[in-house]
Formats: structure tokens, C-alpha cells, sequence
């Protein structure tokens, strides 16, 4: 038995190597509590309450919750997945930015090269742009779920008008997205629904010469709707997912029981 | 006086017989015998386990016999009565109380100016002038209220509730991935302002609206509807003032709310597919689908 265990035993190397790794102090230094991984497996509820504490990301949630509010019936992880998939989407879309250009002479070649010679490119793109649907779907139903169990009842009211605005929010960065491609599907539909806008009253004109940057549809707008796009609504919905999350806290954590 | 080990075997047979678990009774027995040693090692050292011991004197360990740490404790006092009695102090406004001495975060910061204190205590050192009381922390009555914490079943986020998100997530890119390399996003022709598409449609989200532009005008169907809608929704918490959130309570919220959003998928689903050229009523089984996501 010895001499096998002395044998060469490359998983027992491993393990040795692992263990010195681990107890590196350049590896302690990056993973001991309060950095913003965390190591070792949680099986005490201490070591368990330490990983949400410890870890910037996980910290986000508190250290416990009703037991009832992780039943997959109740919340259906929508809201988690609208946040899932705002995140998947950013991922994406900063890589579809790297090969696209907000010029009209030149974007729908981009888009074609995109399609046919950047790695990944349609796929991601594909990603892109059915995780952005999906988002629309999962931010909708989220809705309909909170309502369907009260949740936007007292303390948890104006968390609700938030969520309301989030809704919005979601909605003008896919419609600000859709004319992107500037091909026909994109252009007659960002047309037809900017004609809807024209008919506010009193500042109607005005409201779609802002958004379009012109009287039609031209060069500005695709500029225009590609920064707000790309930087403007994300840049304000990160700070309205910021203040959804914190007021999710403060008004006491999941809703509910019913 | 029993020796350390013995005190453990003593402490051990006791908690065993308490019925403690084999762990717990070792844990306290182990407990024990260090207190034990401490004791009889160095009886003059102050038990460092109860960490910052500021009231204590460091050389003979004991409490000073006059309890210096008086001071922040008859701070402390309004404080911690509001804390027991939160309905009680929310009548009495200790507002006032709260911010002319330090309250109840004061107690955990007694330190501040101990060594004069201390001295006093002792009744060794010189005399001290009065008193200074210092503002540490203004502790509003509604903080104090919400001392007390309904009793509530709960677990660890971790690993109950995080796993399940884990899933989820993957489950959901999976499914996107997968859905991804099988359906390609359309990209038509380059777009051309003097040729129409027929129909041209808003994005799906929109077509609801696109739908209702045929029956009423512009104005209303593009501009009111969806503002009512959005001031409706954020005002929903406000107006439905039914504290209950059990759905046999809310009937009437319920039937609205679903009334409302099944109109709103029906007109969709409507402008997506039986809606063609000039946007006129089709049949897809019939006219075929003018939609593209």
C-alpha cells in the first residue's frame, strides 16, 4: 500500500499543488473575507451567512430569506431573470459595438459583415436580439406576477411606481434598439411608432423633431437613437434597478406570504 | 479547587446529562476548562474573552467599586426603555431625549473620554470638572420602533435561494443559446424611404396600439390610452387602498387588472398575425403571417 501511494499519482500531485495554490498568500490575500470573491464550501450557518456578506455581488440579497419567497411558485424568478437578461443583453450588445457604426453610408454593410464575417457575430447578435424580446416578456409578466399577489400593496407602493418606470424604460431600449439594423423592418417600424408620438397634443411636432432629429427618419436619427441606445437608457436604468433592488430591501424583503 | 480537567469532565458529564448534543456538551465543556485555566493560571488577569472591558481597571481586574460606567449607562436608559417598549416611547416623542443625550448607539461607544472617567471611578485621580455631554447620534422615534422584528420562517440565502437563481440562469441562457442558433434575427434589404413596406408594423410591444389606431383617432388611441395606462398602473397602490393580498379578498382588482391585460394581449396578438397588407383583417391560416419580431 505504501509503495502504490508513492507511486507517481498525478490527481494526488494535483491535489497537493491546489492545496499549496490555496494557501498562497497571494491567493488568500484576493479571496479571504471581505474581498470580493470568497472561497472554501459554506456548510455552518455562519460560514453560509459569511458568503452573502462577504462577497460584493451576493450581497446584493440579505443573508436570509422568507421561507416562502424562494418557492419557484410564487415569484417564478421573473424579476431575477429580467435582471439576468439586462446583464446577457449589455454583455452582447458591448460586443455587437465593436463592429458597428452609427453612419448611414456605412451601417448596413456593417450589419452584413457582422452576419458574415465576424466570429460569433450572428449568433450573437441573435442573442441580442431574442434576449431583448425575452426581457420585454419577462419584465411584463413580472409585473402581472406582483400584481397577481399584492405585492405592490403598502410599504412596497412606490417600489411599484419604480417598477413602472423600469417597464417604460425596458420598452424605449428596445424600441431605441429596433432601428439599429436600418434595414426596412427597422425604419417603417420606428416610423410608424414615432408617427403615434406626433399626435401629442401641443408639442407633438416638437416631441418627434427631438427624438428623430429632423422632420422624417435621416442620418441623425440613427445617431441619435444609437447613443440613447447604447448609453443614455442604460446609464438611467441602472440607477432605476439600483434604487428597485435597494427599496426591495428597505421595504422588508419578498412580499408576501398571501 | 478542581483542576481544569477536571471541571471538563464535570461540565461534560453535566451537559450530557442535560441532554445536550455530544457536540454542544463538548463545546461547553472545552468552554470550561479554558475559563478553568485562565482562573487558576493567572487569577489577576481580567478574562480576555470579554474583549474590550473598558470599565475595567487593568491592574486589579475587578470593577471599580463606584462604576464609572454609570455614565453611559444612565445615558444609555431612555434609550433602551424606548427599545422595550416601542409603542410606549413612540407616545412619549423621545425625540428630545434621544438627541440631549447620547441614545442608544451612544451605549456602544462608551470609551469616548474613559480614562477620566476612570479615574474619577477609581476615587484616586484628581477631581474632574464636570461632565461634557457630547451629541454622538440623533435617533429619530421611528427608528426605534421598528426595534422589534415579526418572527418569521426563514432561511439561508445561501445555498437555498441561490442555487435555485443559478438554475434559473443557466436554464435561461440555455434556452436562448439554443433558440439563438436555430432562428436567425431578420435583416431585410437596406432601408429605402421612397418604398413602403405593405403592411409596415411596429415593433410587436407596440402593435397593441397600432392595433387600436384603428379604431379610434390618432390622438387618442397614440397619446391618451397609453398615458392613462401608465398613470393608471403607477397610481394602482394608491388607489386600491385593500390592504389584503389574498386573491379571494381582491376580486374586483383581480378581474380589472386581467380584463386589462387580456384586451391588451388580444389586440396584439391580433396586430401581429391577422393583420396584412393595409394592415386589414386576415386570416393567417388563410393570408399567410405579415409579422416579422
Amino acid at each position: 500500500m505504501a509503495r502504490a501511494e508513492r507511486r507517481w499519482n498525478p490527481r494526488q500531485k494535483l491535489v497537493e499543488r491546489m492545496d499549496q495554490l490555496h494557501n498562497s498568500q497571494l491567493w488568500r490575500a484576493m479571496f479571504r473575507p471581505g474581498s470580493i470573491f470568497r472561497r472554501g464550501y459554506a456548510d455552518s450557518p455562519r460560514n453560509r451567512a459569511y458568503v452573502v456578506m462577504n462577497s460584493l455581488l451576493y450581497h446584493l440579497h440579505p443573508v436570509k430569506v422568507k421561507r416562502h419567497g424562494i418557492k419557484l411558485s410564487y415569484t417564478l424568478c421573473l424579476g431575477g431573470l429580467s435582471f439576468f437578461l439586462f446583464i446577457l443583453l449589455t454583455i452582447t450588445g458591448i460586443y455587437l459595438m465593436f463592429f458597428y457604426r452609427p453612419s448611414v453610408e456605412i451601417v448596413y454593410q456593417d450589419m452584413q459583415r457582422l452576419h458574415t464575417q465576424v466570429s460569433f457575430g450572428l449568433l450573437v447578435r441573435n442573442l441580442h436580439r431574442w434576449g431583448a424580446h425575452l426581457m420585454v416578456i419577462s419584465v411584463f409578466l413580472h409585473m402581472a406576477r406582483v400584481f397577481y399577489t399584492g405585492a405592490y400593496k403598502p410599504p412596497r407602493e412606490f417600489n411599484w411606481v419604480v417598477g413602472v418606470i423600469l417597464l417604460l424604460l425596458t420598452l424605449l431600449l428596445a424600441f431605441t434598439g429596433y432601428l439599429l439594423p436600418w434595414d426596412q423592418l427597422a425604419v417603417w417600424a420606428v416610423t410608424v411608432g414615432t408617427e403615434m408620438m406626433k399626435n401629442s397634443p401641443v408639442i407633438g411636432d416638437q416631441v418627434q423633431f427631438a427624438l428623430l432629429g429632423g422632420p422624417v427618419i435621416g442620418p441623425e436619427t440613427l445617431l441619435r437613437w444609437y447613443t440613447l441606445h447604447v448609453l443614455f437608457l442604460p446609464f438611467i436604468i441602472v440607477i432605476f434597478i439600483s434604487i428597485h433592488f435597494w427599496r426591495v430591501r428597505k421595504d422588508g424583503g419578498i412580499s408576501g406570504p398571501m | 479547587m478542581p483542576t481544569p480537567d477536571e471541571v471538563y469532565e464535570q461540565v461534560l458529564a453535566e451537559e450530557t446529562a442535560k441532554g445536550s448534543s455530544p457536540a454542544v456538551a463538548q463545546a461547553r465543556a472545552k468552554a470550561a476548562r479554558v475559563r478553568a485555566q485562565r482562573g487558576s493560571t493567572n487569577p489577576n488577569k481580567p478574562d480576555s474573552s470579554t474583549a474590550p472591558a473598558p470599565n475595567r481597571s487593568p491592574t486589579t481586574g475587578e470593577v471599580p467599586p463606584s462604576e464609572p460606567a454609570s455614565a453611559p449607562r444612565t445615558e444609555a436608559r431612555p434609550a433602551a426603555a424606548a427599545q422595550a417598549k416601542p409603542a410606549a416611547a413612540a407616545q412619549a416623542r423621545p425625540a428630545a431625549t434621544a438627541t440631549a443625550r447620547p441614545a442608544g448607539r451612544a451605549a456602544a461607544a462608551p470609551t469616548t473620554g474613559a480614562p477620566a472617567k476612570r479615574a474619577v471611578g477609581n476615587g484616586a485621580g484628581p477631581a474632574v470638572p464636570e461632565r461634557v455631554q457630547r451629541l454622538l447620534a440623533v435617533v429619530k422615534p421611528e427608528a426605534i420602533q421598528k426595534v422589534e422584528r415579526q418572527p418569521m420562517d426563514r432561511v439561508n440565502v445561501w445555498p437555498h435561494l441561490m442555487a435555485a437563481e443559478f438554475v434559473s440562469l443557466l436554464v435561461i441562457t440555455a434556452l436562448l443559446t439554443i433558440f439563438s442558433v436555430a432562428v436567425d434575427a431578420p435583416l431585410r434589404e437596406l432601408s429605402n424611404f421612397n418604398q413602403t413596406p405593405n403592411p409596415s408594423k411596429a415593433p410587436w410591444y407596440f402593435l397593441g396600439l397600432q392595433e387600436l389606431l384603428r379604431y379610434f383617432h390618432p390622438q387618442v388611441a397614440g397619446v391618451t390610452i397609453p398615458t392613462v395606462i401608465i398613470i393608471a398602473l403607477m397610481a394602482a397602490p394608491f388607489v386600491d387602498r385593500n390592504p389584503s393580498t389574498r386573491p379571494d379578498d381582491r376580486k374586483l382588482a383581480i378581474v380589472i387588472f386581467s380584463f386589462f391585460m387580456l384586451t391588451f394581449a388580444v389586440l396584439t396578438i391580433i396586430g401581429m398575425f391577422f393583420r396584412g397588407p393595409g394592415f386589414n383583417f386576415v386570416f393567417p391560416w388563410e393570408g399567410g403571417i405579415f409579422f416579422e419580431l
